[in-house]
């Protein structure tokens, strides 16, 4: 745009504030003094092209599927394919989320999502004394081969891909997984899935850990060259800002901790000696999708622009596939309520069809009764609707980024784009993510947001529908799931068996030869790989990596 | 003599990292003039129960999203009362079904503030119910 024209569009803005506008407000004030997004980010009244007149189309939106992704990345986006719908379940023991899945793939899911219980996730076998009335609760008990076998048992692992949600055992799940897939014919370099393997994003808001950061990243490095060399199509990581951002980081920090957690991840593959462009393309990122429409679109837009920055400019990646930000989305769990819990569906639907305009790769919509418990099948069904019905009755999916060159989307994309490039500087400069995390700098950006925000709901400054506004006295009451207390005693029992039945003297070398390897600094995976193949458990595989490099504490900070 | 601080010890029971919350209770409790002890994550009821007597403290809010609520939020007070500190107030928030309140209640959990409680709320229980232990009235 060059001066005159600016001018002339300027000089029409001033004209019309000093007439049309300046009348319109001397009839009837503004609803408030600051208009701002849920991340607080104030929003100005009227967008025009003067706010977006150092915007060049050609170098910051691109073509869809080309440098550098603003407007996504796939040519033809959902023209071509819709996004994958993948609901995240998991419950009680194996047999019951099979049911589950199998349930929703007869539903028309297209993806598989595993939830993990809390001890699995921490790597404790379900007869631990600290998974003592959690087995199955939150998420569904792995404890050995079998257990995933059985979660896995009839399922077109061919044609609906498994992403799961797994971390600091993730080497573990990802040998389980590989050693199941095998039995059933796929061999290894033919097995595809996502492990999520996002350690750093546990320590800063998560906060399901084995050992400490460094050693964690080592496991980390393990993985992503045995997959490189012997699991080309495994996903490696999922960068995820999701867990960030429930924790109560705002859209700007969820964005810039999440990339800034892919740049050390990258770091992390090259000083393993990997060349960038051999493991690059096999990362993919996992964002919240919470209330605030445009932000959120924005903040999509923003990331792929910034991550293929990132990976061409301060990484040096040639392969295009490197650039491409490939990303899950979540609607946001924190922005239920349990009160009028009907509304949820509704909140989680305007979160999806944000998720779809921002151009994610998969999707997964909460269901309205996860404020109390884990999701009926009543309830997930009408999430996974709600996909299907943005999918096929909206229309939203007809053309590439239908709200690319919107004067107000361009430019909170630019200001997003802004902010998270300064905290990622800061963080850079701090001597990278590990670093930062060391100092807890990340924790209390997020603790102080959290509260900022929790003040102004007391304060009403932040309106939520049915708990500080239009509240009803009565109760609404709705069915929720409830995990049969059995189903710990019963997966207590199968691990007992399991290590009972096996080839003890095998499990024996198998732990053996794995603590040798992990004490020597040596690759762990094909350990690992032969430990799952003897029936060693995964509370046992995490024992040796506790004994080895010791248990993460974190230091509290409020 | 001027009245004693009250002191209150935040604390995360069950493997769950959800930690969001306790950390807004225990900053808005700690605005409001209180002592407040934060233990962090992943506590076992032992580790609950010690921290409590360690710390000498008043009350106890605990906070989990961990479903393992009916298993572990009992055993802490049990220990409350082996340890000989059954006066210590205890409250809890977090993913708690409506339906499983009335038997935590009766296991001795003095109140339970479930999703979409405001600060405000916990704060005027706090201040309604929580008193220094061990002082002569």
């Amino acid at each position: 745009m060059d001066r005159s024209e600016l001018e002339r569009l300027r000089e029409a803005r001033r004209r019309w504030e000093q007439g049309t506008l300046r009348d319109a407000l001397a009839r009837q004030g503004e609803r408030a003094e600051r208009f701002s997004t849920v991340s607080h980010l104030e929003i100005g009244r009227l967008y025009g092209p003067e706010d977006v007149a150092s915007l060049d189309p050609a170098r910051d939106l691109g073509q869809p599927g080309e440098y550098p992704f603003t407007r996504g990345i796939h040519a033809t986006m959902y023209r071509g394919r819709l996004w994958t719908m993948r609901m995240f379940a998991g419950y009680g023991a194996a047999e019951d989320t099979n049911a589950r899945f199998r349930y929703l793939l007869a539903q028309g899911q297209t993806g598989l999502s595993v939830a993990f219980d809390m001890p699995t996730l921490m790597g404790y076998d379900s007869d631990h004394p600290r998974a003592l009335g959690e087995v199955g609760r939150e998420g569904v008990a792995v404890d050995t081969v079998e257990d995933m076998d059985i979660l896995l048992r009839d399922l077109p692992l061919d044609r609906a891909t498994t992403s799961m949600t797994i971390n600091a055992p993730a080497n573990v799940l990802l040998a389980m997984y590989a050693v199941v897939a095998e039995s059933r014919g796929v061999p290894l370099g033919a097995v595809g899935g996502t492990t999520q393997t996002d350690m750093l994003k546990e320590f800063i808001a998560q906060k399901e850990w084995i050992v400490p950061p460094r050693p964690s990243m080592k496991l980390i490095q393990d993985l992503l060259v045995y997959c490189t060399r012997e699991v080309p199509r495994w996903n490696t990581i999922s960068i995820s800002g999701y867990h960030i951002r429930e924790a109560g980081a705002t859209a700007v920090q969820e964005l810039a901790f999440t990339l800034a957690d892919g740049i050390a991840y990258v770091e992390a593959g090259r000083e393993a000696g990997l060349d960038v462009d051999a493991f690059a393309p096999r990362l993919s990122f996992f964002f919240d999708v919470h209330n605030d429409f445009f932000e959120e679109i924005a903040k999509l837009r923003a990331a792929r622009r910034m991550w293929a920055r990132i990976m061409r400019d301060r990484f040096g990646a040639r392969d295009p596939r490197s650039w491409v930000l490939r990303t899950h989305a979540q609607t946001a769990g924190v922005s239920l309520t349990a009160q009028q819990p009907t509304n949820n569906v509704v909140r989680t639907a305007l979160q999806a069809l944000a998720a779809v305009l921002g151009g994610c790769q998969s999707l997964h919509t909460n269901s309205m009764d996860e404020t109390y418990a884990l999701p009926t099948e009543d309830a997930v069904t009408v999430a996974l609707r709600t996909q299907q019905i943005i999918a096929h009755e909206s229309g939203v999916t007809n053309t590439v980024d239908p709200l690319g060159g919107a004067y107000f989307v361009e430019a909170l994309t630019d200001r997003i784009e802004a902010e998270a490039e300064a905290y990622i500087r800061t963080i850079d400069e701090m001597g990278g993510m590990l670093v930062a995390i060391e100092r807890g700098y990340p924790m209390r950006e997020i603790a102080e947001a959290s509260y900022r925000y929790q003040q102004q709901l007391e304060r009403r400054e932040t309106v939520v529908v049915g708990v500080n506004a239009f509240a009803q006295e009565e109760a609404a009451s709705i069915p929720t799931l409830a995990i049969d207390p059995e189903v710990e005693r019963r997966q207590v029992e199968r691990v007992r068996r399991a290590r009972a039945q096996r080839d003890a003297a095998a499990a024996r070398a198998a732990l053996d030869a794995l603590r040798r390897t992990t004490e020597s600094g040596g690759n762990t995976m094909p350990a690992v790989v032969a430990a799952v193949r003897a029936r060693v458990t995964l509370g046992e595989i995490c024992d040796v990596f506790r004994g080895v490099y010791g248990e993460y504490r974190e230091a509290a900070v409020l | 003599m001027a009245e004693p601080k009250v002191r209150i010890l935040v604390a995360k029971p069950g493997l769950d990292g959800h930690d969001r919350g306790a950390k807004v209770v225990a900053r808005a409790l700690r605005d409001a003039g209180y002592e407040i002890i934060y233990t962090g994550l992943h506590q076992t009821p032992e580790m609950v129960a010690a921290a409590a007597l360690q710390e000498d403290v008043d009350a106890i809010g605990l906070s989990i999203l961990s479903g393992a609520h009916n298993v572990l939020l009992p055993r802490i007070v049990e220990l409350l009362r082996a340890q000989g500190t059954a006066d210590v107030k205890v409250f809890c928030g977090g993913i708690i079904p409506d339906a499983d309140i009335p038997a935590l209640q009766a296991a001795g959990i003095a109140a339970v503030f479930t999703p979409g409680t405001s600060l405000e709320r916990i704060v005027t229980w706090v201040r309604e119910n929580v008193r220094p232990r061990g002082v002569a009235a």
